[in-house]
């Protein structure tokens, strides 16, 4: 993590949460070390949106992305070529490399064996095979600029087209059931699964140009790092792409090996690239989930049980905290996380508020249930008895509410332990990064990594309220009555 | 002591009192009586000040109680109801001595209260140091009536302080009851259905019935000369049960 106690705040570079643009955020971070310039990377951010939106506010500086992107999502309407784009990223104070070498767009596959037997070199050679059978992702399927203007503008015969899931697609073609698929012209599964990608002759498929943007502050800032990355412009080939993205997910060798690797063999840079052992990292994601759920829920706490109280005083106003809480909660919490990068940014403390305000709920609810639920002659023998208001509350009214207030409390605490793993999309860390990573590289080891201690901890944190239940609870309260 | 004057209060147009006076002498032990719903309970809300009367007043020692601090009015009243109505989380002690310990009196002063009602109601020390859940229900009502007692009350309102104990206690408790009263010789508002208890109690018996007061005065007032044969009828009741013997 940062806060390293530097001059120079570090670069941080970012990168999206799938393999290939873990790998480019690797090799820039590396690069940029070597020249001499502090640089972190955090890997896995999550999705598009939320690369663009902590770039824009200053959260990272450097992220990798593709042409194709920015033209349909960050800038929609920008025209298709180079100066344009530039222009429209230069008045949001953001820069762009050059292309990195290789286009990763939709592509079409056919097994190497069956394109060499029907002679298959480019989209337009599908014409004259009517019986071939196409296997498509249902967004390739769907999507305006994928199979329908396919079909079209190469005038395909073929009627036997089914949708699937995109990793079932590469078992299916491998096992011989379709014939033809819709990939990612890098992914790493083409050579594992000796696919030949066909020629797009048409130009059919947008161009998604890797590059690198940049926040042009850099330039006062540190001007080694526009060069350092500036390196990579024209350096990666597709061939090499996607030798690197199988490597990662096929072979399990970690990014930064990867990316190492590369900028040895071909552009002579040597770097040391960081891996965390198991153990390392095991602690240290402990540590960030703790600090997420611990300092989430103490917030909670805080806020919650006046809220409870004071639902419960006034129960007009009441009404409205409780729906507010409620509504809070159904809010999805990428979207919450969204929502607050422009305010709060990445990392932990946007991870931490949203944790804090889906953790009202059930406190609020619960104490307000807890203070409702008291016996109407235990309420009115403490009015009776001459106590004031503030000592009521304090002394009988609370206390006697405390075994749901508690209870509230660990339902929050077991949700957020569980709920914690989403920090990782926006760079919080915690038991969700392992869980990301191995989503990404369909490795279970390492999903059970974060999700193992995940579950122990909430374990841990269920038993450990039951003893806390003996210690704020009053005794008066946990014994049965004689009758 | 209290004075209600033509008050009444109902409950979404269902009258609860209806032009209600009557006067609580000084010293007496007052017993109000009469079938469930007949505005007892109303009448102990509107005393403690837990309701407010839709028309008339109420005067606790000539002041109306809808002016001035309730708070002061309440440490003036002890107040028992039916299951005691100990706060659960805290001890028998913590429980009597709450209220002290709110107005800061000192330790020793409490302790020495203390020592003074565990006398008069005959309750062991080692009792207090129990919850409520851990005592009988005799226990309760008698813990009940310490914390009542605490702050030297002027008034005791006590809302079927025997309803929920068992036959034998009930006598029991009745006899020391009664005892207590006549020694401490204050004034005493007590919520019954049983005319027994109430014939047992009563300096003077009011029976009301639909919110309305039927009537006024001793057992044998009741017995002797019924206002009505509402009055005759209850009384009848109540002797074929045989709870007066």
């Amino acid at each position: 993590m940062a806060g390293s106690a530097l001059a120079v705040e570090p670069v941080r570079v970012g990168s999206k949460a799938f393999t290939e643009s873990v790998i480019l955020g690797e090799l820039a971070t590396q690069l940029c070390n070597n020249a001499g310039v502090t640089t972190i990377h955090r890997s896995q951010l999550g999705g598009t949106r939320i690369l663009w939106d902590a770039l824009l506010a200053g959260q990272i500086d450097i992220y990798p992305e593709y042409t194709g992107t920015i033209i349909q999502e960050l800038i929609p309407g920008t025209p298709q070529n180079t100066p344009a784009i530039k222009a429209a990223l230069q008045q949001r104070g953001i820069g762009m490399t050059r292309p990195l070498g290789f286009n990763d767009t939709y592509a079409l596959g056919v097994p190497e064996a069956l394109a060499r037997q029907l002679n298959l070199h480019s989209i337009s050679d599908l014409r004259g095979q009517p019986r071939l059978r196409f296997g498509f992702s249902n967004e390739f399927l769907n999507r305006k600029d994928g199979w329908p203007v396919v079909q079209t503008i190469y005038a395909l015969p073929q009627t036997n087209v089914t949708g699937l899931d995109h990793d079932l697609a590469y078992r299916a073609v491998s096992s011989g059931s379709i014939d033809v698929i819709d990939l990612y012209s890098t992914d790493a599964e083409i050579d594992f699964y000796h696919l030949r990608v066909l020629d797009d002759d048409r130009h059919v498929f947008p161009a998604y140009e890797a590059v690198y943007l940049y926040r042009l502050d850099l330039r006062d800032r540190a001007p080694a790092v526009i060069k350092a990355i500036a390196r990579l412009e024209g350096a990666i080939d597709a061939p090499h792409m996607i030798e690197m993205n199988a490597s990662s997910k096929l072979q399990k060798v970690p990014e930064a090996k990867v990316a190492s690797q590369f900028l040895a063999e071909q552009l002579h840079v040597k770097t040391t690239p960081q891996v965390d052992g198991m153990t390392a990292q095991l602690l240290l994601r402990t540590r960030e989930h703790l600090l997420l759920v611990g300092i989430s829920l103490a917030g909670s706490i805080i806020l919650a049980i006046p809220l409870g109280v004071f639902a419960f005083l006034w129960p007009r106003v009441g009404q409205i905290i409780l729906a507010v809480v409620a509504v809070i909660y159904t809010i999805p919490s990428l979207a919450l996380l969204v929502f607050m990068i422009p305010l709060l940014g990445i990392g932990t403390l946007p991870a931490i508020i949203a944790l804090f305000l889906y953790g009202l709920l059930p406190i609020v609810r619960n104490t307000h249930a807890g203070l409702s639920g008291i016996a109407p002659s235990l309420r009115e023998s403490a009015i009776v008895l001459g106590l004031s208001p503030s000592a009521r509350l304090l002394k009988i009214e609370l206390p006697l509410a405390s075994p749901s207030i508690l209870a509230g409390i660990k339902t929050t605490a077991v949700i957020n332990v569980g709920m914690a793993t989403i920090g990782a999309l926006i760079g919080a860390g915690g038991y969700g990064q392992p869980i990301l990573t191995g989503i990404r590289l369909a490795d279970n080891r390492l999903i059970l990594l974060g999700a193992i201690p995940a579950a122990v901890l909430a374990l841990v944190v269920q038993g450990g309220f039951g003893l806390l239940e003996k210690w704020v609870v009053p005794r008066g309260l946990r014994i049965k009555s004689r009758g | 002591m209290f004075r209600i004057d033509s008050v009444s209060k109902s409950y979404a147009d269902e009258p609860a009192l209806d032009g209600v006076s009557l006067t609580i002498a000084p010293g007496e032990t007052t017993v109000l009586i009469g079938p469930s719903g007949s505005g007892k309970s109303t009448l102990f809300g509107l005393l403690t000040g837990l309701l407010k009367p839709d028309a008339g007043i109420v005067y606790f020692c000539e002041r109306d109680i809808s002016r001035g601090s309730l708070r002061e009015l309440r440490q003036r009243i002890g107040y028992v109801i039916q299951d005691g109505g100990l706060f659960p989380h805290l001890t028998g002690r913590a429980n009597v001595s709450l209220m002290a310990t709110c107005l800061r009196w000192p330790k020793s002063n409490i302790e020495s209260r203390i020592d003074e009602l565990l006398e008069l109601t005959r309750l062991s020390a080692q009792v207090l140091d129990r919850y409520p859940a851990e005592m009988s229900g005799g226990q309760r009502q008698r813990v009940a009536l310490v914390r009542a007692l605490m702050l030297e009350a002027d008034v005791l309102l006590l809302d079927e302080p025997l309803g929920a104990l068992d036959p034998i206690v009930r006598a029991e408790l009745q006899q020391e009851l009664a005892k207590i009263f006549r020694r401490l010789r204050k004034t005493v508002v007590l919520i019954t259905h049983d005319l027994g208890e109430a014939a047992f109690f009563a300096d003077r018996i009011v029976l009301l019935r639909h919110g309305r007061v039927v009537q006024t005065g001793s057992i044998d007032d009741l017995l002797g000369s019924p206002a009505d044969d509402f009055v005759r009828q209850f009384v009848h009741a109540q002797q074929m049960t045989g709870v007066r013997s």
